[in-house]
């Protein structure tokens, strides 16, 4: 299959996706990083954020916290410790979930708590705005 | 002969332990689909997480982390994975006889073995033996968790650094399917190429050199312990759930015995009885004929 890559996704409960696709955007922990067929070996971590992968001309969403990518020219293998699609996130949910952790940073507390607070917003902020996109563009 | 009533105290003993046996295979069928849903949602990324870390392991130089070197040593570990329970056909037997096995064949190599055990049934068969148990955990099976992993791999990664042995091999169970279990002794440390990403490198897809987001030495660092702690849990998962299905199969066996036992001893005691009934029937008849 020329011009294409395998796109791998798996966390501790499932194989997510495997699919033939053309372009893989992951959040690096260093920052962004795009990969296309034939990119060279690459092995990396990754933070809180949004995977994008296009086939033909569809991008597809998927939330990732956590894990490591590996690059090969013929496969992107992402291991996350937690994945969903964006189809699979329930926008109530999410709102709601968005809201608990900002009720919770503002109690404040003890550091740790604080932490805790802050991680679990950035983690509901986005899976929020995943679903969001997902709507908009017509997937759900 | 036995008396009628001892055979039927005996057909009364055979159903309940009929009873029990099928009470037994119900809840080991239900717990096996649980562990069953969980060994097979936990491999893909076990395996792929493995076929990174021997791709990893060709690459980086060896010594830049302590859980990649590989020493000449002759201190073995074998780490054995059993049941805490009984009841379960050959599940430990297996086990038991091939860590002996393996143990002995190290032995003979001139190496010098030590033992770590999970479950109470392999803790007790070694104990008995001489060989010298390291470390032991039980109890740990009834509810599997990903800290236990955590927990026992982080053990054995600390003892390998510190340099108490020099290979670790892992005996345990691996699930094939519900009435099929696997004995399988695999080498985790040290870390060597996989076979099965063999072909990866024939396409020549394992050349050049990698590219690490953040540096090197903090990727390995959190990779690797974290790899080892993974492939625990993978194993552990794979043991309880051979164990569930090893013991279904065996009560499911164990019921249809008894079925066979309770039909046996029926048919014998109808028999007796209808013995008993016929002699006391031709004495009567005898009675009356002599009355004549």
């Amino acid at each position: 299959m020329a011009g294409k890559i395998l796109l791998e996704v798996v966390t501790p409960e499932k194989l997510l996706l495997s699919q033939q696709v053309d372009e893989v955007i992951a959040p690096g922990s260093e920052g962004e990083f795009g990969v296309l067929p034939g990119h060279c070996h690459f092995l990396s971590m990754l933070r809180i954020g949004e995977l994008r992968y296009r086939v033909d001309d569809v991008t597809n969403h998927m939330a990732i916290l956590w894990g490591y990518a590996e690059v090969t020219p013929t496969k992107v293998t992402i291991m996350a410790e937690i994945a969903e699609k964006a189809e699979d996130i329930d926008v109530g949910r999410a709102q709601a979930a968005v809201e608990k952790a900002e009720e919770r940073l503002k109690a404040g507390g003890l550091p740790s708590e604080v932490k805790e607070a802050e991680i679990s917003l950035e983690k509901s902020r986005l899976r929020k705005k995943i679903a969001d996109r997902s709507r908009k563009t017509g997937h759900a | 002969m036995p008396s009628l009533q001892s055979l039927r105290r005996k057909i009364a003993a055979f159903k309940n332990t009929q009873k029990i046996t099928k009470a037994m295979k119900m809840v080991a069928a239900a717990k096996l689909k649980r562990s069953q849903d969980r060994i097979l949602a936990a491999r893909p990324y076990a395996l792929r997480m493995r076929g990174v870390v021997s791709n990893l392991s060709q690459r980086v130089n060896r010594a830049s982390h302590p859980l990649l070197q590989k020493r000449e040593g002759k201190k073995v570990e074998v780490l054995v994975i059993t049941s805490d329970r009984g009841l379960c056909g050959g599940f430990n037997g297996n086990i038991v006889r091939k860590s002996s096995e393996f143990v002995r064949q190290c032995e003979a190599q001139g190496l010098q073995v030590s033992l770590s055990i999970v479950g109470r049934k392999g803790r007790d068969y070694f104990r008995r033996r001489t060989w010298p148990i390291r470390q032991e955990w039980t109890g740990i099976f009834d509810k599997l968790t990903f800290e236990h992993a955590i927990d026992i791999g982080g053990d054995l990664t600390d003892h390998f650094v510190k340099g108490a042995f020099d290979e670790l091999h892992i005996v345990y169970n691996e699930f094939k399917s519900a009435i099929q279990q696997r004995v399988i002794v695999e080498k985790l440390f040290p870390i060597d190429a996989v076979a099965e990403f063999g072909a990866a490198q024939a396409e020549g897809t394992t050349g050049g050199s990698y590219l690490y987001e953040p540096g090197e030495a903090d990727l390995l660092n959190i990779f690797i312990p974290k790899h080892f702690q993974t492939q625990t849990f993978r194993i552990l998962l794979e043991s309880a759930a051979a164990e569930h299905g090893a013991r279904m199969a065996a009560m499911d066996g164990a019921t249809r015995n008894a079925g066979q036992l309770i039909k046996k001893v029926t048919l014998h005691y109808n028999k007796t009885r209808q013995t008993a009934i016929t002699k006391e029937l031709m004495d009567i008849v005898g009675g009356a004929e002599a009355l004549k």
